[in-house]
């Protein structure tokens, strides 16, 4: 299996860099990857990069490594070869801990149906996010974050009060908090009529640019191609 | 947002089985705690209570009934003895001091005890206003007497036959000239005067003895005592004169040896040491207490059981919750922390609302029987042992959230992300 991208783009391809020649530092950059899953080869990108402010589609069918992708992006699941650049800053050598970090101050995530930490209250979900690394957000900022999504009256409410559409908002909210550099989201709008998946584009395009953070979306959902200038289609594995 | 708003967070979440796995809690550490405090006081008491007296000399009879009745006032005596019987004892050379009381009669249910004010000296008490005793007839009040009966110095008073209400003994009106500052002790419920006092007040009348001096007369029959059943003949002169008890100080430890002997030799003597009666009682006394220490024991680790249960649970359908905090940047170091920090603030709820349980209903049950409260039990004082709660209680908190803890760390992120 290969990716290959369907969208070219400057300094994209195949051609290996030359390290000093790289001027602007991309917001993903993968070399050599691949993944191993039961001894079967579920994901392989020899090259692929995203630049900050970019935005990439990754498509492809069920089992095609979508999700595994993300989630190697993300640091969550350790690639069998391969390194993963993230804003500049390799994370898969990075020790654990670290990496936890540095993904929630760098990275931001969205996902199908999982979305806020039951426990705690629309804005505490909010607050989590920069105490879990450690920072500090006024109310105010929150409050505002909340806005953008449609939001700042639900800021007491409970998960469990809110709609799949407004939860899936708030995560997007959260995720923003930190101010990522890269923004990944899993099948973000496959539960969600259409109406509330038009939303849902437009605020993570929107958002993202606001903040200058590259967006990265895996999906199956043909309604949301319209919005993305890159785009990388995983191959059905063999 | 901090650790411990996010803990307090989950443990509102889950409101009902946080507040039973408190409730349990609760319940044993007060258990526990109840009885670590009632046991820490009485033994506080019976040590004070003995202290600076190494052997009672007295009738002839049980031995715990003789340190009951002379030491703690709360039994009859086992009789009476001749003051010269007990006289050797004064001038033997292993003994520091040797008190004799007499117990004579009450006012408002407060014994007066006939004895020297060495008694008062013997053991630390202080007067609070007034005089000691100089002449008969002349009383100093404990510190609950006064308090009890507004009886203060100048005002006198008169003896009642018995210890709740009999023959006044109105021809012999008593006069109070001290009143002592609170011991803590038996001593604040007693009512002190010399020794002559009770032996004349028991006489029969006479006019030509003048009150205020000790009377030196032959004297005959008198009424009966219950408090004195081994006396039908008293003597008032000081050859003859009875007593209930004699209160030694030991010189040496030798004494401890040689003088329990030496006075188990006599007729009609007996030695009873206060410190092995009172270990005697307070072993009795123990057993009770260590059964329901036990209950409190169980009560606790199944609290703890409850809340290892509870958490292993919650974690179950918290893993979600676990792998999004981990995507927002979260260390496994952290997930752990806070599962038990909710473990740690469980048990110190547990812990705070049980003592202060144990605390309240031991004032309730002093409050609600007077026995208890005159035993000197009170909530409002901490037992030193009621400390080792803390650590314990909280070291069963964490025990409890270990193996849930242990659970979250190994967490799998990615598998329980593809599964969302
Ligand atoms: N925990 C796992 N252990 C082993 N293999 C796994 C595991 N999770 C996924 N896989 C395999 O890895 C491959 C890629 O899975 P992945 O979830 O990345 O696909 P996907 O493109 O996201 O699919 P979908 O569109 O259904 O979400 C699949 O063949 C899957 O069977
Ligand atoms: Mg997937």
């Amino acid at each position: 299996m290969l990716g290959r991208e369907a969208a070219s783009r400057e300094g994209g391809g195949g051609v290996p860099p030359s390290p000093p020649a790289v001027a602007t530092v991309d917001a993903v950059r993968v070399r050599g990857l691949s993944l191993l899953r039961n001894g079967r080869t579920v994901l392989a990108l020899a090259d692929w990069s995203v630049p900050v402010n970019g935005r990439c589609l990754i498509a492809g069918p069920s089992g095609s490594g979508k999700t595994s992708l993300l989630q190697i992006l993300a640091g969550i699941l350790p690639p069998t070869t391969g390194t993963v650049e993230i804003a500049g800053r390799e994370i898969t050598s990075m020790p654990e801990a670290a990496r936890d970090r540095f993904r929630g101050r760098t990275i931001g995530f969205v996902f199908q149906t999982l979305h806020l930490v039951r426990a705690l209250s629309v804005l505490d979900n909010l607050r989590l996010a920069a105490f879990v690394v450690g920072e500090r957000r006024s109310d105010a900022e929150l409050h505002q974050l909340l806005r953008a999504v449609g939001l700042e009256d639900r800021a007491r409410a409970r998960p469990f009060e809110l709609s799949q559409g407004e939860a899936q908002r708030v995560a997007i909210a959260r995720a923003l908090v930190n101010r990522p550099r890269l923004l990944l989201a899993d099948e973000p709008t496959s539960a969600l009529d259409d109406a509330n998946a038009q939303r849902i584009a437009e605020l993570l395009v929107a958002r993202t640019a606001e903040i200058e953070a590259a967006l990265v979306v895996a999906t199956h959902d043909a309604r949301l191609s319209p919005w993305f200038e890159q785009k990388l289609e995983l191959g059905r594995s063999s | 947002m901090n650790i411990v708003r996010l803990a307090l967070a989950y443990l509102r979440y889950r409101l009902a089985t946080t507040s039973l796995n408190i409730l349990l809690l609760v319940f044993g550490v007060a258990t526990i705690a109840t009885v670590v405090i009632v046991a820490h006081q009485i033994r506080e008491r019976v040590s004070r209570e003995i202290a600076g007296i190494d052997l009672v000399v007295g009738a002839e009879g049980s031995p715990l009934q003789l340190i009951l009745a002379a030491v703690f006032q709360i039994d009859a005596p086992t009789g009476n003895i001749p003051l010269a019987e007990a006289e050797f004892l004064r001038r033997h050379p292993l003994v520091a001091s040797a008190v004799p009381i007499a117990m004579g009669d009450s006012v408002s249910g407060f014994r007066i005890i006939g004895t020297e004010p060495a008694l008062l000296s013997e053991r630390n008490a202080r007067l609070a206003r007034g005089r000691l005793w100089e002449r008969a007839m002349e009383a100093v009040l404990g510190a609950q007497v006064a308090r009890a009966t507004g009886l203060d110095v100048g005002a006198s008073f008169v003896g009642v036959h018995g210890l709740h209400g009999g023959l006044a003994h109105a021809e012999h009106p008593y006069t109070v000239v001290g009143v002592l500052a609170p011991t803590g002790t038996v001593l604040d419920r007693l009512v002190f005067t010399s020794l002559e006092s009770v032996w004349l007040v028991h006489e029969r009348p006479r006019p030509s003895v003048a009150r205020g001096a000790p009377a030196e007369h032959e004297h005959e029959e008198h009424h009966e005592h219950e408090e004195h059943p081994a006396s039908s003949e008293k003597r008032i002169s000081r050859e003859g004169a009875e007593i209930t008890a004699l209160f030694v100080r030991y010189r040496s430890p030798l004494a401890a040896v040689q003088l329990p002997r030496l006075v188990n030799e006599r007729p009609n003597l007996q030695a009873a040491s206060p410190a092995l009666e009172a270990a005697r009682l307070l072993a009795i006394l123990g057993f009770g207490l260590d059964t329901l220490r036990l209950f409190g024991v169980v009560v606790t680790a199944v609290a703890a059981l409850s809340v290892l249960v509870a958490l292993a649970h919650a974690l179950e359908e918290r893993r979600a919750d676990i792998a999004i905090m981990r995507v927002l940047g979260a260390t496994r170091g952290l997930v752990v922390r806070e599962l038990l920090l909710e473990a740690l603030l469980l048990g110190a709820a547990g812990l705070v609302l049980g003592l202060a349980l144990a605390h309240l209903s031991v004032e309730l049950l002093a409050r609600s029987f007077r026995q208890v409260h005159e035993a000197g039990i009170t909530g409002g004082t901490i037992a030193p042992e009621e400390l080792w709660l803390v650590p314990a209680v909280l070291a069963l908190g964490v025990l409890a959230a270990l193996f849930p803890a242990v659970r979250a760390y190994r967490l799998d992120l990615a598998s329980t992300l593809a599964r969302a």
